[in-house]
């Protein structure tokens, strides 16, 4: 089945090619074939995923290319798959809620009057992140990212009479385009070093040393800004929430399971190229983003608000995982957090159809009207939350750990793991204030309680499978053995071995790395305590020491993957020694995350309790004694208002300035030119008129005179004639005789 | 009989024709005056020829003008009678149709 993995792609583009064309005249508008292409896909999907579980080796890979484009001989661009366990699990990933949503939205969407061209738009989104999935060069992975992008802007702006939802698309398509073209340049960085295009191609070009040093860095960052916009990461963040304005199936396919994980995705695919620098400016932009989205969603009252931000703080975790070198870290997060985040986003769909609001302040008890959608919205939210025994636990904790243990070899980055920590503690908060507020305590509004109903089974039956898929032993075991770190293929710098293991954290001048080793487990029992953490989220990056010589290196994966990095070049025992070294430091740090994760779920779902269920401490209150900082949150941080004055103004400024000179230099040169060959015209019109006509009417004017003149001589009198021949005669004699 | 006085014999009858076509309106009267003429030319050829050489080129000439002459009133009878069909008279000053 793996040969075909093709085709799976190319289901849904044929669903939407049909749907386009002719989706209104067929029976039932057509959603059955693009419910039946996705399923298909979906079912090649799972068929591909248990051909490569059975397999069950870390290092398959099936990578068929065949050349596409040959341009001047030498240059071919390559057409082809490559399918390994991670891009396996992202094709049941990535189809399965798809298929989910897709069946969903034949509930959700029934009676609107675009239903057929909204399937379409889902088919081409399938069609495109599927692609992107099985894509084995930048080349197609970039033509896919842009698909990706055109299909969602136009899912969030499908209802674009709205004007909001408009202005929604518009402004998640530029600010992706903003991400894409850090990608581009990435990309183009790497093409115009190595020339070639294939991921396996660049890295071996890569190894072979073609490009190193800032120039990768650089490349990496690039590659990473695509990241950035699509996975929705600090700065570029604010385009996901404002894509709330699409229908809510959109929302869950879009923003929580697929498009902002292409980023991650991406990140991932191409994770063997990142210098320790660049990994180090992705944790840091993961934290940021975590940090701020999730302080935002606390106090967010729109009930898919809330969900857009903890998506991006949830998303912060996943770019934060994989900066610190927690590679399967991420990428289960990524895995799980799509079921989850999938099913709160269905059943917040389940819920606004239901009560056609969705103001959590207008809601509440709806556990009664809606049990189903109520569990399986809870059991995804003690998910997210970080409960044991739910999946959200065991990736996140993983990425807590991985956190933990970067910290603990660079305690100058330990603030990746408090941050991570604090905001672990408020996605719990802010996740059962949602629930409290939505589902638990006495209705708010009777009149929409009365009317809400539970959804009809084509809702609720995603819900309850995505819900199903919420629980941690679905991913255990296996995902960590299947998707590994895969080895950095930069070849190590000679100056490896310049610190030896045992001297202190002081980065010595010539050393790349730092390794904090006397930091160890009594330390690790107080680790720079989150307590005193609150607030130094938003804190710049703290500077290095010495500029860029105290580069850290991210850890070397978990367990066996240790060895695999930069060891080659390292003396033998060393490395020996620092894997046994690095095993022991990652369990430590793996079990403390793992204590410190359940305290802080535990403490943030019991302030969510204390504050929102029992009622003992009046948020309201809370709001009012931190009246700035609430104010500040309930902004956004002023994001928005931030790039309203800076971006948007300032092209709009730049706009009118060009038009400026366009209306007056340019169409000024224009004019002046138009106005020359005016005049020019006029003078010769003038000669024309007075001099070549004067000539041509003078000829005629002369001959019309003389022949006047003439004409009076011809009498027509035969005796004038005569007189005259005889005067002149007569004339004649007298000049000749005298 | 001098050659000086057969000269100014056709002189005379040169003016005479002269005179005949400048004043007569009637084209019959200007035939006449250029018949005149014709026959002061005449004149002067026979005088020349007669005192000047011992040919009779002269003779010949003048007898080859009568005979033209008598063609050319033939000839200017016949335009005189259109005429009078055209314009029901005979004055040259009628016939000016030409006249720019």
């Amino acid at each position: 089945m793996i040969r075909y993995a093709y085709l799976i792609p190319f289901l849904p583009l044929l669903s939407f090619f049909v749907n386009l064309a002719v989706g209104k005249r067929l029976p039932r508008k057509g959603d059955w074939l693009s419910l039946g292409t996705i399923g298909a896909g979906l079912v090649m999907s799972l068929v591909i995923f248990f051909e490569v579980f059975r397999i069950y080796d870390p290092n398959f890979r099936y990578h068929v290319v065949v050349p596409w484009l040959s341009l001047g001989g030498r240059f071919v661009i390559n057409a082809g798959i490559l399918v390994d366990n991670l891009t396996a699990v992202m094709l049941v990933v990535v189809s399965g809620v798809s298929f989910l949503v897709h069946l969903f939205s034949v509930g959700y969407m029934h009676g609107d009057p675009k239903y057929s061209r909204f399937f379409a738009y889902l088919s081409v989104f399938s069609f495109s992140m599927l692609g992107l999935v099985l894509a084995e060069s930048f080349f197609f992975i970039y033509i896919f990212w842009e698909l990706v992008g055109f299909s969602s802007y136009a899912l969030i702006g499908f209802w674009f009479e709205k004007k909001s939802a408009a202005d929604a698309g518009k402004k998640a398509f530029i600010v992706n385009r903003i991400g894409d073209f850090g990608f581009l340049i990435g990309f183009l960085l790497l093409f115009a070093t190595t020339g070639v295009l294939g991921y396996d191609e660049v890295f071996r070009a890569i190894g072979e040393g073609k490009i190193g040093g800032t120039l990768l860095t650089l490349a990496g960052i690039g590659i990473f800004c695509g990241a950035i916009g699509k996975s929705a990461q600090f700065p570029l963040h604010v385009w996901l929430p404002d894509a709330m304005e699409g229908p809510t199936p959109v929302s869950a396919l879009i923003h929580a399971a697929t498009m902002v994980a292409a980023g991650v995705y991406l990140v991932g695919r191409v994770y063997p190229i990142f210098t320790p620098d660049a990994f180090l400016f992705i944790a840091y932009v993961g934290l940021l983003t975590l940090f701020i989205t999730g302080t935002i969603a606390i106090t967010a009252t729109d009930i898919k608000k809330v969900l857009a931000y903890s998506t991006c703080s949830q998303l912060g975790y996943m770019i934060l995982g994989l900066g610190v070198g927690g590679f399967t870290a991420g990428l289960a997060h990524l895995t799980t957090h799509a079921a989850f985040k999938a099913c709160l986003f269905l059943g917040s769909g389940s819920v606004i159809h239901a009560v056609h609001s969705q103001e959590i302040t207008e809601m509440g008890g709806l556990r009664k009207k809606m049990p189903i959608t109520f569990v399986t919205f809870l059991i995804a939210t003690l998910a997210i939350s970080g409960v044991p025994f739910f999946s959200g636990f065991y990736s996140k904790d993983m990425i807590l750990g991985a956190a933990l243990e970067f910290g603990l070899k660079n305690p100058h980055h330990m603030i990746l793991f408090a941050g991570a920590l604090l905001t672990a503690g408020m996605t719990a908060f802010y996740m059962f204030r949602l629930v409290i507020r939505t589902f638990l305590g006495e209705p708010v509004d009777h009149h929409k309680f009365e009317h809400a109903h539970e959804s009809p089974p084509n809702m609720w039956v995603p819900l309850v499978v995505l819900a199903g898929l919420s629980f941690s032993f679905w991913y255990s075991g296996w995902f960590g053995d299947l998707v590994r770190k895969p080895a950095s293929v930069i070849p190590a710098p000679s100056a490896m071995h310049a610190s030896a293991p045992g001297t202190v954290a002081a980065p010595s001048p010539e050393g790349r790395y730092e390794r904090a080793v006397s930091f160890s487990l009594a330390h690790a029992g107080a680790p720079e305590t989150p307590k005193a953490a609150p607030g130094n989220g938003s804190a710049d990056p703290p500077a290095h020491p010495e500029g860029g010589h105290g580069t850290p290196v991210p850890p070397e994966g978990h367990g066996a993957a240790g060895g695999h990095g930069a060891g080659g070049a390292a003396p033998r025992e060393a490395a020996s020694h620092d894997a046994a070294h690095d095993e022991h430091l990652a369990h430590t740090a793996h079990t403390w995350a793992m204590r410190l994760s359940i305290l802080f779920a535990g403490l943030g779902i019991g302030l969510a309790f204390v504050v929102y269920g029992f009622g003992w401490i009046n948020p309201a209150k809370v709001a009012s004694t931190l009246k700035p900082v609430h104010t500040f949150l309930v902004n956004k941080w002023y994001f928005d208002e931030l790039y309203e004055a800076t971006a948007v103004n300032g092209t709009k400024a730049l706009s009118r300035a060009l038009g400026w000179f366009d209306l007056n230099v340019v169409d000024g040169l224009v004019n002046l030119c138009a106005q020359l060959g005016v005049w020019f015209s006029y003078l010769t019109g003038k000669f024309d008129n007075t001099v070549v006509d004067g000539a041509v009417n003078g000829v005629a004017d002369v001959t019309i005179g003389s022949g006047s003149f003439f004409r009076r001589f011809q009498t027509g009198k035969l005796y004038h004639y005569v007189f005259i021949l005889a005067g002149g005669v007569l004339i004649i004699y007298l000049v000749k005789a005298f | 009989m001098a050659l000086d006085k057969m000269l100014v014999i056709g002189a005379a009858l040169f003016c005479c024709g002269l005179y005949t076509i400048l004043t007569r309106r009637n084209a019959v009267a200007v035939l006449m005056g250029v018949e005149l003429v014709l026959n002061a030319a005449n004149i002067n050829f026979v005088a020349f020829s007669h005192y000047g050489s011992r040919l009779i080129g002269g003779q010949i000439f003048a007898v080859f003008v009568i005979v033209l002459a008598a063609a050319e009133a033939a000839v200017a009878l016949a335009i005189f009678l259109r005429l009078f069909a055209t314009t029901g008279t005979v004055e040259v000053d009628t016939a000016d149709h030409l006249r720019g």
